[in-house]
């Protein structure tokens, strides 16, 4: 990948994320403890404002460093959960992947994600969309497509029991409203298909 | 110093001094402390960054063990035993317990000479599952 796509992505998600900041908060806010939005803004301000460093990186290196940049900005628990999906991401990934490296590659960083937070989909989390848009990437979707893919897995959290997270403390209460993570996933991949998109 | 150490990882920086304060008050310079709380950013929270340098101050070769409050403290204590990796990390282990009772009862019985998997295991067993 080009320094100047590396760089165009970690100015869409950037963008995104800062955009929809108090979105996220409000969505936490009502079933976990409401900084989520502040914490991602954070976080991706912060690799926003090394992008020129990262994209100077091969792509591999490059997400290693944007996932530890995460892990060590974002706070709370999303911190590790986001930052360790980049990272296990870079750790799988070619330099110049196909759809195929990237399907395998994205595969590998859930199940990450998914030991980090001791999760499955199915509990009210990111993985709930994660897990859609990683079938879609397999199933050789349209960019257009997997955006609506984690639209609708994130609106899918709703009605869902939240199992793991702060917002499990509330029980049947946390039914009724959409997991903020999830939120933020859909949001960035939104961001990222749709600047690869252009590209194309 | 040989005993096992503590650390003291909370969302609030009142509740980990507090904890860390009973802590002391137990077994006094006997085993090695540290604590740490907040987000970095003057709120709530816990980080990574916080906790990894709360482990070095607290290290000791018999090992150290983490207590946690609330999700994000247990997921960002990993995550920094991650970090600092091998071969401390597997001297390092993030206890199943409450924070309060799991920091007293550890740290007294790290007191006492007891290897990490008791000082573990003591902690523990406040959490019956």
């Amino acid at each position: 990948m080009a320094a100047a796509d590396l760089s165009r992505l970690i100015e869409a998600t950037a963008n995104t994320i800062a955009a929809h900041a108090e979105e996220l908060t409000r969505l936490d806010q009502a079933i976990g403890d409401g900084d989520h939005g502040l914490n991602m803004k954070r976080g991706f301000e912060a690799v926003r404002a090394e992008a020129g460093a990262f994209s100077a990186k091969p792509l591999p290196e490059a997400l290693k460093a944007i996932g530890t940049k995460l892990v060590m900005t974002v706070g709370g628990a999303s911190g590790p959960l986001f930052g360790t999906l980049f990272m296990a991401l870079g750790k799988e990934i070619p330099a110049a992947p196909d759809r195929a490296d990237l399907a395998a590659a994205f595969g590998k960083a859930i199940e990450a994600v998914a030991a980090r937070g001791k999760s499955q989909a199915g509990q009210k989390t990111m993985l709930d969309v994660l897990q859609p848009v990683h079938e879609a990437l397999l199933q050789g979707k349209t960019a257009a497509d997997i955006v609506e893919i984690a639209d609708n897995a994130a609106d899918a959290t709703v009605p869902m029991k939240a199992l793991r997270g702060r917002a499990s403390f509330l029980g049947d209460r946390s039914i009724g409203h959409m997991d903020a993570g999830a939120r933020s996933t859909a949001l960035l991949v939104r961001a990222v298909a749709e600047a690869i998109e252009r590209r194309a | 110093m040989s005993n096992v150490g503590i650390v003291i990882v909370s969302h609030s920086p009142l509740v980990a001094e507090g904890t860390a304060d009973m802590v002391r008050q137990m077994v006094g310079n006997e085993v090695p402390l540290a604590w740490c709380g907040g987000n970095g950013h003057g709120g709530l929270g816990t980080n990574v960054e916080a906790i990894m340098g709360a482990i070095d101050k607290a290290w000791s070769e018999a090992g150290v063990a983490i207590l946690v409050d609330l999700g994000g403290a247990e997921t960002n204590s990993e995550m920094a035993v991650e970090m600092i990796g091998e071969p401390r990390a597997q001297k390092i282990i993030v206890c199943n317990a409450p924070i309060v009772e799991g920091a007293v009862m550890a740290a007294t019985e790290a007191s006492g000479g007891a290897s990490l998997k008791e000082v573990v295991a003591t902690a523990h067993e406040l959490s019956p599952s």
